[in-house]
């Protein structure tokens, strides 16, 4: 590659510097501007109720996030989310929980799913939207995409349930799935690995695509191939500590022993802390540029936009968009026009109303008039009449009074 | 911030071609945030290391533009910026060569690795700028060769099936070349800038410091600050893009007293004091360029390089891009545009 009149080409000439430069700092600007911004991280928990996904919650995250128990009587599959701000190092996480509340709970359990479905959905809509708009600010968008989905599976049954199997497949191309058998402190050790292969095995035969920590790496690829081994990982969880020795642990005591959330020879709780907080970035990673882009791609075809035209020529999204807007707008004229049109002949109505109506109106006025002008009249009379008799009334008066007069100087 | 009625037609119009999903599902209002400490160590803090390590496997793209007249040591200051014969003058260019007779735009890329960090480097050179005689305009296809780039991205970006790391041509950095005069800006150097800085992220430097004296390099420099803010000139980094108090205190600083970097550049090592240095000699003196004594060039190079080199890539994707893409999806599209009917015609028909 050495001809410079060409505009840049694919063709990138590797350089050796002989010298230090400084741009090895890219990382770490980078770093520092998203440390001011801050990571947001989304999970939702799948599993009955009781199964213990709050007390796991807290327990991978060891704090107390409040969380009311809830009934086994809702009508349907709800979803609550809550958010928390951690704080560890100068790392802020914005920690969002998504619960499913009621599932598995109702007589007909065939559209629980339906509801969950529907929210990752959401989640991904509200994304597109912000990413289609002509104003947009991508960059300082509270991301509420679910990173990972915490699938719980019931301790009880020796294999997965119908329920799980049709939640898991209408899930496993929408988010990361990590599979976890709750309350496996009712599981024997034995019974605890048999259990596991079946569900892998159930998985596998039902075409469920679960996350898989990645093993591309080679600094994380041993730990993380173990770690799939692992799962379905068997979780505990407790929101009470129990005194061990002198320290106050996580723990649930029964009265033949105590279960220690945090030893890993009684579950997996901090396996499964370990590998959400180790490929965290992986799994925002993946709900981006995989689920989130086959939901995209998927919205778009939808809405009948296509990346090559019907002479097989690429089409842009912006004819698309041109296309649609044009369309739209003609059909706003269209609209516009009718009601124009609806609203000119009602005035015209209207108006013929009017003029017919005129000249009975006109009619009825002089009427009014001459009654009011022989009213006037009468009126009028009336008021000569009075007078007349106003007048003779006093004549009298006056004569009467006379007479009277006269009378009095007469009589002895 | 909305633009008014304009895009909140043409919003109404796009939330007309996403229909609704099936049936409006329950979605819960965005949560307020709970303070939470943390009663143990969880691990949280490790995505940092996992941030380096993505980044660091996917490498970066870094695309600088110089602009200037020839003869202003261009082609020298990127190669000393980078230590590298990184310009097109070096690679395989006749040096006496002919001035073109219009601005030509000449992308050369190279990927270099410094301590695990992979960097694609293009260097974009504009021969012809400013050497004609009429110069009018001339900035017209340097805009162009920036709006192209990001249409291109653009083009990327609104795919349906989409790759997953759109290769980044957009320019991040546009270092603009003023002539050592020592007395103004010259009406080239303003027009080009008040046009540019709308677009692109520039960078005023002193070519050729070496001809100035450090009390003429101050007045000049005061000077072309002056100049710049009375006309309007925001050069990067652009005051409205203080993102906190921390950055506007070292912004202004650098805005206020640093810039325009008076520069000097240098492909050739001498020895002074027993240590290589980059220089060039005179018979009065060696011009140590890496020496702040001497001149500018190393403040230059921690700025671009060493602490704004991800702010000046943010700035371009998430402000100047963003600009082009609003005006782009903006635009009518050779529409026709609505007709209003005023209700006045309608009430003299009563």
């Amino acid at each position: 590659f050495l001809n410079c009149f060409r505009r840049q080409s694919d063709g990138y000439r590797t350089l050796s510097l002989s010298a230090h430069i400084g741009f090895d700092s890219l990382p770490d600007q980078l770093i520092k501007k998203s440390i001011k911004q801050g990571f947001c991280f989304n999970i939702l928990c799948i599993g009955e109720t009781g199964i213990g996904k709050s007390a796991l919650i807290n327990s991978l995250f060891n704090s107390n996030f409040e969380d009311p128990p809830s009934t086994h009587f809702l009508p349907s599959v709800q979803l609550a989310a809550q958010t928390y701000e951690l704080q560890e190092g100068n790392v802020l996480l914005k920690l969002t929980i998504v619960n499913t509340v009621g599932f598995g709970d109702q007589m007909n359990n065939r559209n629980s799913y339906q509801p969950i479905v529907d929210y990752i959905d959401a989640q991904f809509e509200a994304y597109l939207q912000e990413e289609l708009k002509i104003i947009r600010s991508l960059f300082s968008y509270h991301d509420t995409r679910i990173h990972v989905c915490l699938y719980f599976i019931s301790p009880a049954g020796c294999s997965l349930k119908n329920l799980d199997l049709l939640t898991m497949r209408s899930l496993d191309s929408k988010v990361n799935i990590i599979p976890i058998i709750g309350k496996a402190d009712s599981i024997s050790k034995t019974e605890l690995q048999e259990f596991k292969s079946k569900i892998m095995s159930e998985l596998v035969s039902n075409g469920i695509q679960i996350y898989q920590f990645p093993t591309d790496d080679e600094t994380v690829s041993e730990i993380n191939t173990i770690m799939n081994g692992y799962l379905p990982f068997a979780v505990v969880g407790s929101t009470e500590k129990v005194k061990i020795g002198s320290k106050m642990v996580r723990a649930r005591q029964y009265p033949w022993g105590i279960v220690e959330v945090e030893d890993e020879s009684h579950c997996d709780t901090v396996k499964l802390r370990k590998m959400l907080c180790t490929n965290m970035e992986d799994l925002r990673e993946k709900t981006h540029a995989q689920h989130y882009e086959l939901y995209r791609r998927c919205r778009l075809e939808e809405m009948g936009f296509r990346d090559i035209g019907p002479e097989n020529k690429p089409v842009s999204l912006q004819e698309a968009y041109e296309e649609k807007r044009l369309k739209f707008y003609l059909e706003l004229q269209k609209k516009e026009k009718e009601i124009k049109r609806q609203f000119v002949q009602r005035v015209k109505e209207k108006a013929a109303m009017l003029k017919e109506a005129e000249p009975q109106v006109q009619t009825k006025f002089e009427c009014l008039m001459l009654m009011h002008l022989e009213e006037e009249l009468k009126l009028e009379e009336k008021k000569n009449v009075l007078e007349d008799e106003v007048a003779k009334f006093i004549e009298k008066k006056v004569l009467a009074e006379l007479l009277q007069s006269q009378t009095s100087v007469s009589t002895p | 911030s909305c633009a008014g009625p304009v895009e909140s037609k043409t919003e109404a119009a796009m939330s007309e071609l996403v229909p609704e999903p099936r049936q409006k599902p329950v979605v819960p209002t965005k949560p307020m945030g709970i303070n939470t400490s943390l009663l143990g160590y969880i691990g949280i803090d490790t995505i940092i290391e996992q941030m380096r390590k993505k980044t660091m496997k996917t490498g970066f793209d870094f695309n600088i533009m110089v602009v200037g007249q020839s003869g202003l040591g261009k082609s020298t200051l990127v190669n000393t910026l980078f230590k590298s014969q990184v310009s097109r003058k070096s690679s395989g260019w006749n040096r006496e060569e002919k001035i073109p007779k219009t601005v030509e735009i000449k992308a050369i890329g190279h990927v270099i690795e410094e301590g695990g960090v992979k960097m694609k480097l293009t260097v974009i050179d504009t021969p012809g700028f400013g050497d004609q005689i009429n110069n009018e305009n001339c900035w017209e296809p340097i805009e162009k060769y920036i709006n192209e780039q990001y249409e291109k991205f653009l083009k990327e970006e609104v795919n349906i099936a989409r790759k997953k790391r759109i290769p980044d041509t957009r320019v991040h950095c546009c270092l603009y070349f003023i002539s050592p005069t020592g007395h103004s800006l010259r009406p080239l150097d303003l027009e080009f800038m008040k046009h540019l800085s709308k677009v692109v992220n520039i960078i005023p430097v002193i070519a050729k410091a070496d001809t100035m004296t450090l009390e003429e390099k101050t007045e000049f420099k005061q000077r072309v600050r002056k100049e710049l803010e009375v006309n309007g000139i925001e050069f990067y980094p652009q005051k409205e893009f203080d993102e906190d108090l921390e950055d506007k205190t070292e912004n202004d600083k650098i805005r206020q007293e640093s810039m325009p970097f008076a520069v000097v550049g240098s492909d050739k090592e001498y020895q002074v004091n027993g240590k290589r240095v980059l220089g060039r000699k005179t018979p009065w003196g060696i011009i140590e360029v890496e020496n702040l004594t001497h001149c500018e060039f190393a403040l230059l190079r921690d700025f671009v390089i060493r602490t704004h080199l991800q702010d000046l890539k943010e700035v371009t994707h998430n402000i100047h891009y963003e600009t082009y893409r609003a005006k782009r999806l903006n635009d009518n599209g050779g529409l026709p545009p609505m007709t209003v009917e005023t209700e006045e015609n309608h009430e003299s028909n009563l």
